[in-house]
């Protein structure tokens, strides 16, 4: 049986609390949210913490609400909570897409969003689903929060800015009335992290797009994105051609590696044809969210 | 769903539920990690991170400091007792721990016996191992290169890579076959190294009584006798001081035939320590060390008129064994039962070549259902044959239906000697098109071809020898393949049959109880079935190859009808008639002609204990024991049918439906037949799609955990849907045949078939497993994967 070396156990009762707790053990502590990254990593061994700060019993951090026009995910807040959120799905289809595919219902049930996007391993679909929709992620540390935009959160496989002795709190997604979102990935199997995946945000105007985000997951995108690709698509008809188009300028930028997934040509190929197909839907749903609102 | 199958024995001996479900469903099972004794300790083993490499030195000061530890065992310490090697089941030779050098990425290097797991765990970081690495051969095709490093070099007179080389059929008649063919089409193609992957992993609990000499060792073991003789062979103790006890089995797929080195461990841990010593492995050392399975690289040659009759079959296979040959099969047969590659089809002549050869990776080969290579066989042939219609332009159903063996030919003997006993396949081919309804699904297909939709068609027919099996040609290590069973009945007539095979989920429990219970006019409630103790049981082979029903079930019928024939000397006492006055009928015996003068098992048990003046000839009691010699294998068949649709954009195959009439001869309990089916089918669409023990070009094994390597889910399994015929096997004595590996060995083909056949637009010929989106976009390309190696 796979365990984990020693390891000294704090369970944090508040945000101050894991703050306070962080402080005192200094760089060898570890954040543990639901533990489905860190516990596996620890028992390979790959990771040996000295100390675990749980802070997944914080139930402060744990919410989900619209407050004007955000959309505030608590950074504790399940996979399987923001799946079964009717306001996520109604105001970020993309998000209820992208947790639909994101590991198996066991995973979903204990695994945090946050955890997720701190994990930052180049596969993690949430991150490209923020990326895409421009998210803003809340930091907090022993000298208060600050926020920082989802496309600077990731430095690196692995890393973030996310600081020793620091939470990741929130995550905020600005609600943009009208606009259209989806996620595209590609799996092995159910359950697969993604061989290659792809997230689309888009608002219209008429037929034009006004604005238009896209994020890449597990091919190799520098923060997610596709900011060439999403330039290429600003004040373009919604049609196939400018989405083809979109979806060759991603590839282009992606710096996919071969591993037993798939070999790079193919994560470079489904890196344009899934972000094709992620803008075909994101712009069909915004044109029905545009009707809607005409209508309604 | 079941298909409108003929009665002809179709409910067999009723669907009753599995009475060891009891346990399992209620998480009350015993496990080997369920096993905890007074004074256990735990042990770990530290395994290599290279390939290939010389050990130039180990220094365990640092773990035997460890205030956790009592011991740390090297290659050195074992090789002073003669331990350091251990034979394996193909008569070849594996280190427990390494002592010169290491062959495979994960081989094991040395044994950490400590308090508890965590303790061992981390004594394991405490060991320095120097290496010196050497160049590595990951590539079968590689093996044979005169720049090769020889891996065996611990072996005399080995200059290469070679195992062995082993032929079967008539070459001559082949190739004269084929110089006469209108058509001869060729194919290559891997059937990739995967793995059994069983849910519980390998574990052992071995407890040396230092008093008695008596050493009980629980372990994942699908032969438990077979296990006791080679323990007493390597440790030298007497055999009748060892009692192997295999608890309940998480899954075995033929992953548990072998030994490995961790139970030896195991065992030489409570030698030297006094205490129990358990050792159960992890996820990664299962997937990485112990058998895997296929690892075939294979061509095919067919040959046929050009009207469509099929000729001749020819195959050349480099079989990759890995480090050490330790293939599990019966020892005549090095490349296992390939040689039944003619599969369902009326052939003039066949020539198959197989050559194994050493590389840098686990032992192993003959494991994941596979009938002993029957997988390989089935998967060629099927292959070929559509490959054969894909050149004539014609219908792979029709082709299929005009060279199948016709139910006159049996009982036929192939073109490499194998005696088939009992078949209707026409039959069954029928039944599969007609459920699928064939005609309409071509339709649909060509009809979304018009649309830019793919969608593809897939058949499989296959025929699997199982049951080893004939004694005089079967064997394994000297051990010849029969096996045992003791029944006794008590005097209420309350029965325990022990059985030599060792049940890993097939659900031998009942049905074996089912067997006696339908020879004895009992309930199966009234019967227990006893396995899995050596102290308990009768010597036999235990249970892989599908050989349970087929050598140990007939066993069993055989013990139940020598009861019965016991019983009846009693009945006549008890009814004052002659013995031959009576007949058996409606569970008891009864006076001819005057069948309300009758008694049951029940009654008879009772008398037989009793102080009833019994007949001369009977001492009393009912019991009685057998040994079961087959005088042939079984062989099952079936006609798989499996339709999926393709996305090209993607590659992403989506399996629709599968269609699965099986043959198995008459079914025992009707719903453990169709679970064994549902299992194997996923196995197939796990192989077929997602499933590959791959390596990087430095021999690192890239498949260590569940997140690479991939078992198929109920999402990627459509609704099976099921039909049956029932041709009974005529030697057999309930006429059964086994069907535990009927659904793996005939499954692949038709997922990759159907795959093929949906991508046939874009010319694509072949693809090797798994079709994963990458290997399909890639096929598509006309730039297909190795999905062996993860390399572009
Ligand atoms: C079988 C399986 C399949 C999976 N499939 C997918 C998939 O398909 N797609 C996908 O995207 N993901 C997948 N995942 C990953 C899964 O989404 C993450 O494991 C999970 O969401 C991580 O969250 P957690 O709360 O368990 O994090 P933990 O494991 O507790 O923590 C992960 C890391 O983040 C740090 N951390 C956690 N919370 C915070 C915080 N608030 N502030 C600062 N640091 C923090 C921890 O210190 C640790 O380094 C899969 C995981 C498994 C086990």
């Amino acid at each position: 049986m796979q365990v984990p070396a020693y390891v000294e156990y704090e369970r944090a009762t508040s945000v101050e609390h894991a703050l306070a707790l962080l402080a005192r053990f200094g760089p060898r502590a570890q954040v543990l949210a639901g533990g489905h990254s860190l516990i596996p990593m620890m028992k390979l061994r790959l990771v040996q913490p000295e100390t675990l700060v749980d802070v997944g019993h914080l139930t402060e951090l744990r919410y989900l609400t619209v407050t004007g026009s955000v959309l505030r995910i608590g950074a504790l807040t399940r996979h399987a909570e923001l799946l079964a959120a009717p306001e996520a799905g109604r105001h970020f289809p993309i998000l209820h897409d992208a947790e639909r595919v994101i590991a198996d219902p066991i995973v979903r049930q204990w695994g945090t969003v946050g955890g997720s996007l701190c994990q930052a391993d180049p596969s993690e679909d949430l991150s490209a689903a923020f990326a895409a929709l421009n998210a803003t992620m809340v930091i907090t540390g022993p000298d208060g929060t600050r926020a920082v935009p989802a496309r600077q959160f990731h430095t690196g496989p692995y890393e973030t800015v996310v600081a020793q002795g620091e939470l990741l709190t929130e995550i905020q997604v600005p609600i943009t009335p009208g606009a259209g979102s989806a996620y595209e990935k590609v799996g092995r199997r159910v359950g697969d992290w993604p061989v290659g995946a792809a997230g689309a945000a888009i608002r219209l105007d008429g037929d034009v797009i006004a604005a238009a985000g896209i994020g890449l997951a597990a091919v190799g995108a520098e923060h997610f994105a596709a900011p060439e690709a999403e330039r290429s698509l600003i004040g373009a008809q919604a049609g196939e051609q400018a989405l083809a188009r979109a979806g060759q300028i991603a590839a282009e930028h992606a710096r996919p590696v071969t591993d037993q997934r798939g070999p790079a040509d193919y994560k470079r190929h489904l890196a344009s044809e899934l972000t094709v197909r992620a803008l075909r839907r994101a712009v069909a749903r915004a044109r029905a969210a545009g009707r809607s609102a005409r209508e309604g | 769903m079941t298909g409108p199958a003929d009665h002809n024995g179709r409910d067999g001996y009723g669907a009753v539920a599995r009475k060891e479900d009891a346990r399992f469903i209620r998480g009350l099972g015993t496990f080997i990690d369920d096993v905890t004794m007074p004074g256990m300790l735990h042990g770990a083993i530290l395994r290599s991170p290279l390939p290939h490499a010389v050990i130039t030195a180990i220094d365990t000061s640092a773990a035997e400091a460890h205030p956790g530890v009592a011991a740390v065992i090297t290659g050195a310490m074992l090789a002073e007792r003669g331990l350091a090697w251990m034979p394996t089941l193909s008569g070849d030779v594996q280190p427990v721990l390494a002592t010169d050098k290491v062959r495979f990425q994960g081989q094991e290097v040395a044994f950490v016996v400590a308090r508890d797991r965590y303790a061992a765990r981390d004594a394991l970081e405490l060991i320095t191992v120097d290496y010196e690495p050497l160049p590595v051969v990951v590539e079968a095709g590689q093996a044979l290169a005169g720049s090769a490093p020889v891996i065996r070099d611990d072996r005399p007179g080995q200059a290469d890579n070679k195992i062995f080389d082993w032929s079967a059929g008539d070459a001559e008649a082949t190739e004269r076959v084929f110089a006469a063919a209108d058509v001869v089409v060729t194919g290559d193609m891997l059937y990739p190294r995967c793995h059994p992957a069983p849910l519980e992993t390998c574990g052992a609990v071995a407890d040396l009584d230092r008093v008695s000499g008596r050493l009980t060792i629980w372990a994942t073991t699908q032969a438990p006798h077979p296990h006791r003789t080679f323990y007493s062979l390597i440790t030298g103790l007497p055999e009748h001081k060892i009692r192997v006890i295999s608890p309940d089995i998480g899954g075995g797929f033929g992953n548990k035939v072998p030994i490995y080195p961790g139970y030896v461990c195991a065992i030489v841990g409570s030698m030297l320590t006094g205490r129990p010593v358990k050792w159960v492995e992890d996820r990664s050392e299962n997937l990485m060390a112990t058998s895997f399975a296929r690892d075939y690289h294979m061509h095919g040659e067919i040959a046929a008129t050009r009207d469509g009759t099929i000729l001749g079959l020819r195959a050349r296979v480099l079989a990759d064994h890995g480090a050490f040959n330790g293939a599990a099969q019966p020892t005549k047969f090095p490349a296992g039962f390939f040689h039944i590659f003619t599969g369902s089809y009326d052939l003039r002549a066949a020539h198959c070549e197989v050559t194994g050869v050493y590389t840098n990776k686990a032992p192993g080969g003959v494991a994941y259902s596979c009938s002993f290579r029957v997988t390989e066989a089935v998967y060629l042939v099927e292959r070929m044959v559509d490959l054969l219609a894909a050149e004539l332009g014609a219908d792979p159903a029709e082709l299929r239906m005009r060279n199948l063996l016709r139910p006159e030919q049996f009982p036929y003997t192939c073109p490499t000697g194998w005696e088939y006993d009992s078949g209707d396949y026409p039959r069954a081919l029928r039944m599969a098109l007609d459920i699928a309804g064939y005609p309409e699904l071509r339709r649909e297909q060509a009809e979304r071809r018009a649309h830019g939709e793919y969608m593809g068609i897939g058949i499989s027919f296959f025929t699997e020898g199982v049951g080893a099996g004939p004694r005089k040609h079967m064997d394994i290590l000297g051990l010849g393949m029969a096996d045992g069973a003791d029944l006794r009945v008590y005097p209420t007539g309350a029965a325990v049959l022990a059985i030599s095979c060792q049940t890993q989920g097939q659900g031998h429990e009942t049905t074996f109880a089912q067997i006696v219970a339908a020879e004895l006019g009992l309930s199966p409630d009234d019967v227990e079935v006893v396995h899995g103790d050596t102290d308990r049981t009768p010597f036999g082979l235990g249970t892989y190859g599908s050989r349970s029903t087929a050598v140990s079930g007939a066993a069993a019928a055989i013990a139940a009808r020598r009861v019965r024939e016991r019983a009846k000397i009693v009945a006549a006492a008890m009814l004052e008639a002659a013995p031959e006055d009576l007949e058996w009928s409606d569970g008891a015996w009864r006076v001819r002609g005057d069948p309300e003068q009758c008694r049951d098992i029940r009654q008879i048990a009772m008398a037989a204990h009793s102080g009833l003046e019994l007949p001369a000839g009977v001492e009393g009691h009912l019991d009685a024991g057998s040994v079961y010699n087959p005088p042939n294998l079984t062989f099952p068949f079936g006609a798989y049918i499996c339709v999926t649709d393709v996305d090209p954009g993607t590659g992403v195959v989506t399996v629709r439906r599968f269609i699965a009439v099986d043959d198995c001869g008459v079914r025992i309990n009707p719903m453990i037949v169709a679970g064994q089916i549902h299992r194997g089918l996923a196995d197939g669409i796990g192989m077929a799609l997602m499933q590959a023990i791959s390596f990087d070009s430095d021999g690192n094994c890239l498949a260590g955990s569940f997140m690479d390597y991939l078992l198929p889910t109920a999402v990627e399994c459509p609704s099976w849907e099921l039909g049956s015929t029932v041709t009974p096997s005529p030697h057999h004595p309930i006429g059964a045949k086994g069907i535990g590996e009927s659904a793996t060995v005939g499954s692949p083909a038709a997922v990759v078939n159907s795959v093929i056949d949906a991508l046939a637009p874009f010319g694509v010929r072949h693809a090797d497993m798994p079709l994963t989106p990458a290997a399909v976009w890639r096929a598509i390309q006309g730039r297909p994967l190795r999905p062996d190696l993860a390399t572009s």
